[in-house]
């Protein structure tokens, strides 16, 4: 019997990501604070916020690595404190706080990963990534001797092993060179419009965050503060720049007070001098 | 690489994720896993080796002497090293099981795995199924050594050795899990648990002496334990030829209850982990 019953690259249906007032307390932290948001089909959103913001909180309970304290995570309809499983193929995810085993060869790593996300072409599928992610050179050599700028390549390889609706990445440029970082987020654009893929990033990189994201959302001590587009953000704050926001908002300058004080052109302004 | 290859693989083909066969696949591509790294360092191979090989060594040659020297202990022949065998062959699996686990954790590879649609029972699964290869490839040589150079042969014990070693390997894998269990929830700061809970068995399980030997108030604990009723049974058979069947029933009752208590133990302890937040803090 042929068990190859389903291909991935057909188009989800699903609200790919439904997030409702979800707080996640750590003893007397609170990690993540009643956050709500939803992430529609085929677009590109960006957790924004400094360190402890709880960017990658959020993330971790988004892929089931951790239970919320109160509200609830619905990806593709299924609760991930329960049900993750329903789901799991669908998804995967980038971290640079993991690692793939180091002693094995990237192409080692990538059939266990191909076997686990149940890729029936997996040497197919290696080949045809390796050649995309411009790592064909580098499959039978050991993981732990890779570059940080190839190791990341690598890890995009296995976080696209499955052709994944939801691609949850954490910090996907962190530690790169600009030129890696730059040709990193260029492959993510393209795999996100040729998969019509959802994709949520978590960073604290504005450039990336412009060049990536259709909608920001703005994160400080749990909380969010703001949820727009990049460009919508700017002009509201009347700055130049998304960095120009970010520094508004974790500052706690309201878009009210930042409109009264300032109009676009003496933000401009004071840019300049 | 050929550009038809290449070009099937810009789509996945994605294979039913749920069921039996599906389950296989994920534990065949962790066992897969393993022996690439078993594959990848000499050392590691010949490591698996060397520890049984030394204790073998050691207990025989203490056997021999003591053989030679008092009439009583004589009779014995087999015994000591015997007992080595089979404690080494419940201690490799409990290590085996741990090891592997404790790897991903060095390896910082439990994120990824935990995300991915690998089951936790299907990880478990795969860690018993490694731990056995793991011990085979331990042991085997070591009791061929013990025939050549001692004269000791494992199979004297007769169909009782199938399950002798039933009983320590289902007891080593829910001491394997227990393990596991305490370091996903506490990191590796509890590795040094990991490595010495086979130990508590040593002295209460009555390994190299009789259960007689054994304070009154302490040997219901001993015949708690699995294991005593097979040193037990490998002493009967060695010094008396019989073999007492009902005690490895008992036995193999008791593993199947320590299984599930592990299992659960291992459940509670990733659910615990999962709320801690401790499984996105192994990754850091």
């Amino acid at each position: 019997m042929d068990e190859r019953v389903s291909n991935s690259l057909q188009p989800a249906e699903t609200i790919p990501v439904a997030v409702k007032n979800l707080t996640k307390v750590y003893g007397t932290v609170t990690a993540v604070d009643s956050i709500s948001f939803t992430l529609e089909p085929r677009t590109t959103v960006a957790l924004l916020g400094g360190n402890g913001a709880g960017k990658t909180t959020t993330i971790a309970m988004l892929l089931g690595l951790v239970v919320p304290t109160s509200g609830e995570v619905r990806v593709f309809g299924a609760d991930m404190s329960r049900d993750r499983y329903g789901v799991a193929e669908r998804l995967n995810f980038q971290s640079p706080y993991v690692d793939l085993p180091m002693r094995l060869t990237v192409r080692q790593n990538l059939t266990v990963y191909g076997g686990l996300y149940g890729v029936a072409n997996v040497s197919e599928r290696i080949d045809f990534l390796a050649e995309d992610l411009q790592i064909t050179q580098l499959l039978d050599r050991d993981t732990g001797k890779l570059s940080a700028g190839q190791k990341t390549r690598v890890g995009l390889a296995k976080a696209l092993l499955n052709a994944p609706e939801l691609l949850l990445l954490d910090e996907p440029t962190a530690s790169l060179d600009p030129d890696t970082a730059d040709w990193i987020r260029q492959k993510l654009k393209d795999y996100a419009h040729a998969r019509g893929a959802t994709i949520l990033l978590a960073s604290h990189n504005m450039a990336e965050v412009e060049r990536l994201a259709d909608r920001v959302i703005m994160l400080d001590a749990g909380r969010i503060l703001e949820d727009e587009a990049p460009k919508a953000l700017i002009e509201t704050y009347g700055r130049e720049t998304l960095e120009d926001v970010f520094l508004d908002v974790v500052r706690g300058r309201s878009r009210h007070a930042v409109q009264g004080k300032l109009a676009p052109a003496d933000a401009r302004a004071r840019k300049i001098s | 690489m050929s550009a038809i290859s290449t070009q099937s693989g810009a789509v996945p083909v994605i294979l039913p994720p749920s069921g039996l066969r599906a389950s296989l696949r994920r534990i065949g591509a962790m066992v897969r896993r393993y022996t690439y790294l078993l594959r990848s360092s000499g050392i590691r191979l010949v490591e698996l080796i060397y520890w049984p090989f030394l204790q073998m060594l050691t207990w025989g040659f203490l056997q021999k002497y003591l053989a030679g020297t008092t009439s009583p202990l004589a009779q014995a022949a087999g015994v000591l090293i015997g007992s080595v065998l089979l404690w080494d062959i419940l201690f490799r699996s409990k290590i085996g099981f741990s090891t592997t686990f404790i790897e991903e954790m060095w390896a910082r590879n439990l994120g990824n795995l935990l995300t991915s649609p690998l089951r936790p029972f299907e990880l478990v699964a795969a860690l018993s199924v490694w731990s056995l290869i793991r011990l085979g490839v331990s042991m085997v040589p070591v009791a061929v050594a013990a025939y050549f150079i001692f004269g000791f042969n494992l199979l004297d014990l007769g169909l009782a050795l199938i399950p002798f070693f039933a009983v320590l390997v289902l007891t080593s894998w829910s001491l394997g899990l227990l393990s596991a269990g305490v370091i996903l929830r506490y990191g590796l700061g509890a590795e040094e648990f990991a490595w010495s809970l086979a130990f508590v068995l040593l002295p209460l399980s009555c390994v190299y002496y009789p259960v007689a030997v054994l304070p009154d108030w302490l040997q219901p604990v001993a015949l708690a334990l699995p294991p005593t009723h097979v040193f037990e049974g490998m002493r009967a058979i060695l010094l008396h030829g019989t073999f007492n069947a009902s005690e490895l029933w008992w036995a193999l009752a008791l593993n199947a209850i320590y299984l599930l208590v592990g299992y659960m133990a291992f459940r509670w302890f990733l659910q615990r982990a999962r709320i801690n937040g401790s499984l996105l803090q192994l990754g850091e």
